[in-house]
């Protein structure tokens, strides 16, 4: 049996890898939005999930158009990346901004606020859609050349949709790198991130950095949704939450506010995820499945909190008075 | 202070309205002015033995008489009692000690599976003996041992968690309600304990033989539904009234003033030897007692127990109360409790029977520029499935335009002008949201 469970081990990494590359997509939004903010912005995993929703649009309204399953989901990628976008960015113009203008005491309300932002987008994409089509369950639609599969060596096999995710998902990551690191807009968060009031008097409007934050977040989360629908096809409005919580724990492990954590941390995490889940099944001899694979990313948030709670990159810091 | 007037005032409307829902038990009016008496005894300040005498009035002798001709009555009120306490609960945790608990239905859900498991067949599946446990003395035993229970469970998430910033203990706490749920769900295997998904039922109450002989006295006959309707109504009445004393009491307390010490300040609090951890510990396990309790009872009165019950929704919804009421504010969190369910029961459901009449009927709105046919409505339009859209605009709204809630805690208020006077002296970018 343990022979088996050897030569599966390269499929099983690379599948956990796949997964990882969408929590590390979803895990960047909640890092920019913490660095520049120091809020967990609870409202991103419905973020994730109206760009899964739109997706589902684009292939609804562009399918019967469009022949080649590459330019379809290549379509449906970008019109994604800007729904989820200016939602984002509407979301902390609405939301977020007002909050931060009357300045409570209390650190909860921005917290709260976003859970009641969370909550309120389930249940308008829900209305919304069940308005539009009259049902809120919804299907990526397969495809003959999306869904074929590669040998690779190791027993290995990969689809060409895999493919797909990974090249948009390396390719986005190595551009928001670029971006954070090379630009002008990049310096600018990096700066707000590091200190709010200092970049302010150095010229930097803040309000405008936030805001491009969270469309930039944002769009990164919508691709994500995207690829999620891609990977496993089923989408409804409730999709969000679990993705949602499990980027978080992605982004803690790599160290909150920091990018490169995020993306290492989201990789790590759904290798972690997918080898538990298959291999806790044989070693206990499935008393423990599948089942509890969404426990087993909490287990880790916890553990990880407890002995490193700066993450994987992150500094340790202790707290100012 | 009140004027006496206005006390009065509430006096006679809740009379009034009282005779006018004895009379009419099942019209929904007279209903919702008893509720406005109870609110505003509750919210206005000063007169306290009157207001209490009110209060006291339309819940022991309003309600009763008027629920023995129509138990909904009952249900409706015994509901409100149970999120009542669980949200006195939670506002201890979120209120007083400031510590986000979005897994709070965790606790409810172990005070509801350790009555359920035991007060039926179900523990028969993993140990011997004569399950389930009839006889009046086991129910309140099993309250108690629920209220242990689930103070157990605060304590053991609450140990490492607590050593953490807020927000952290915030997703952290996200994260254990659904591993509870997860696990309710899946200890069906290998040894059967929740019995999964499919929840346990029947569920044992305790025998009540005095109360229907007290009831058979007054003439009253109702059956054993009607005795049980108002048996739980009692009892909910009595633990909301321990819940209070023991909210109050703790609020004036060392400890109450330790928990709000740790909220606007853990720095300067630990300055003057106060050990965060110990004292956080304190208010979850204190917070998850009172959902232990009230799952015990939750779990008799339903019969029935399922993972379904006990979803993050739930936990949001008692969150909703709290910050409506205002965090911190012990007659907040009631009033909060009583709104959120009267809004969730009774206003969402008819507003829904209201339209499926619309749509039913055909009613045609006619604005002159545009018509609309309620036949076209589609079906999706039902407002009390929207729970959560209107949890999410409750606290949105709330968070924006008012944040101390309705009732804000005392504490607050007293500070409110000085920390205006601070708000203008600070710059504006140092205005940062946390």
């Amino acid at each position: 049996m343990s022979n088996a469970l050897i030569t599966l081990l390269p499929s099983v990494v690379l599948e956990g890898l796949l997964l990882g590359c969408v929590y590390a997509m979803i895990a960047l939004g909640y890092t920019m939005v913490y660095g520049v903010l120091g809020l967990i912005n609870f409202a991103h995993a419905e973020v994730f999930m109206v760009g899964a929703v739109a997706g589902v649009e684009v292939y609804r309204y562009l399918g019967p158009l469009v022949d080649n399953p590459y330019v379809l989901a290549l379509a449906a990628v970008i019109i994604a990346a800007g729904v989820s976008g200016a939602l984002a960015m509407a979301i902390e113009r609405l939301a977020y901004r007002p909050i931060r203008r009357h300045g409570s005491s209390n650190r909860l309300v921005p917290l709260i606020t976003a859970i009641g932002v969370s909550f309120f987008l389930q249940d308008l994409v829900r209305l919304i859609e069940g308005l539009w089509h009259g049902e809120f369950y919804m299907n990526y639609p397969a495809s003959d050349p999306m869904e074929y599969l590669h040998e690779l060596p190791f027993g290995m096999t990969i689809q060409n949709k895999s493919i797909l995710v990974m090249v948009v998902a390396v390719s986005m990551m190595v551009g928001l790198d670029r971006l954070v690191r090379r630009t002008r807009l990049g310096r600018a968060i990096r700066a707000v991130a590091q200190d709010l009031p200092t970049a302010s008097l150095m010229g930097i409007d803040p309000d405008r950095v936030i805001s491009r934050t969270f469309l930039i977040g944002g769009a990164l989360g919508g691709v994500a949704g995207v690829l999620f629908g891609l990977l496993y096809s089923q989408i409804n409005p409730f999709v969000g939450f679990v993705p949602g919580v499990k980027a978080f724990t992605a982004a803690v492990l790599g160290g909150i506010g920091n990018i490169h954590g995020a993306m290492l941390g989201g990789l790590v995490l759904g290798t972690l995820e997918t080898l538990g889940g298959t291999y806790l099944f044989f070693l206990t001899d499935g008393a423990i499945g599948n089942e509890y694979k969404d426990v087993f990313a909490f287990v880790i948030l916890v553990l990880l909190l407890l002995f490193r709670p700066q993450g994987l990159l992150g500094r340790a810091q202790g707290e100012k008075v | 202070m009140t004027p006496g007037w206005i006390i009065a005032l509430i006096a006679a409307a809740g009379a009034g309205f009282g005779l006018a829902l004895i009379a009419a038990p099942r019209s929904a009016w007279p209903l919702l002015g008893v509720f406005g008496a109870l609110f505003a005894c509750l919210s206005v300040r000063g007169w306290k033995p009157a207001r209490f005498a009110i209060a006291l009035a339309l819940l022991l002798v309003v309600i009763p008489a008027a629920g023995v001709q129509n138990n909904f009555l009952f249900e409706l009120v015994t509901q409100m009692g149970i999120f009542a306490a669980m949200a006195l609960g939670l506002n201890i945790v979120v209120g007083m000690a400031g510590l986000l608990d979005l897994g709070y239905a965790a606790f409810f859900a172990v005070g509801a599976y350790t009555w359920a498991i035991f007060g039926s067949a179900q523990a028969a599946q993993f140990m011997s003996g004569d399950f389930p446990l009839a006889g009046w003395p086991y129910f309140y035993i099993f309250s108690a041992l629920a209220v242990i229970a689930a103070a157990l469970l605060g304590t053991l998430i609450g140990l490492p968690a607590l050593r953490l910033r807020g927000d952290y203990l915030a997703i952290v706490t996200l994260g254990l309600g659904q591993v509870v749920r997860v696990l309710a769900n899946n200890l069906d295997q290998p040894v059967n304990i929740t019995n999964g998904p499919q929840g346990i039922t029947p569920i044992e109450r305790p025998p009540i033989g005095w109360l229907e002989s007290l009831m058979g006295a007054l003439g009253i006959d109702g059956g054993p539904a009607l005795g049980y309707a108002l048996f739980f109504y009692l009892l909910v009445l009595a633990v909301i009234g321990v819940v209070v004393l023991v909210n109050v009491r703790l609020d004036r307390s060392r400890f109450g003033r330790a928990w709000v010490a740790i909220r606007e300040d853990e720095i300067a609090a630990r300055a003057m030897g106060i050990s965060p951890t110990r004292t956080k510990l304190q208010a979850f396990a204190t917070g998850a007692a009172f959902s232990g309790v009230m799952g015990a009872i939750f779990s008799a009165k339903q019969l029935f127990v399922s993972p379904e019950s006990f979803t993050l929704l739930q936990s949001i919804t008692i969150l909703a109360m709290v910050i409506l009421g205002g965090m911190g504010s012990i007659r907040g969190a009631i009033i909060g409790a009583m709104a959120v369910t009267l809004l969730n029961i009774e206003v969402l459901k008819s507003f829904s029977d209201f339209l499926a009449r619309l749509r039913q009927t055909g009613f045609v709105l006619d604005l002159g520029v545009v018509s609309f046919n309620f036949a076209n409505l589609s079906d999706q339009v039902e407002p009390a499935k929207y729970e959560r859209m209107i949890f999410g605009i409750i606290l949105i709204l709330m968070m924006i335009f008012r944040p101390s809630g309705l009732i804000p805690e005392a504490r607050h208020r007293l500070e409110e002008g000085e920390q205006t006077e601070q708000m203008k002296a600070t710059p504006a970018g140092k205005r940062r949201a946390p």
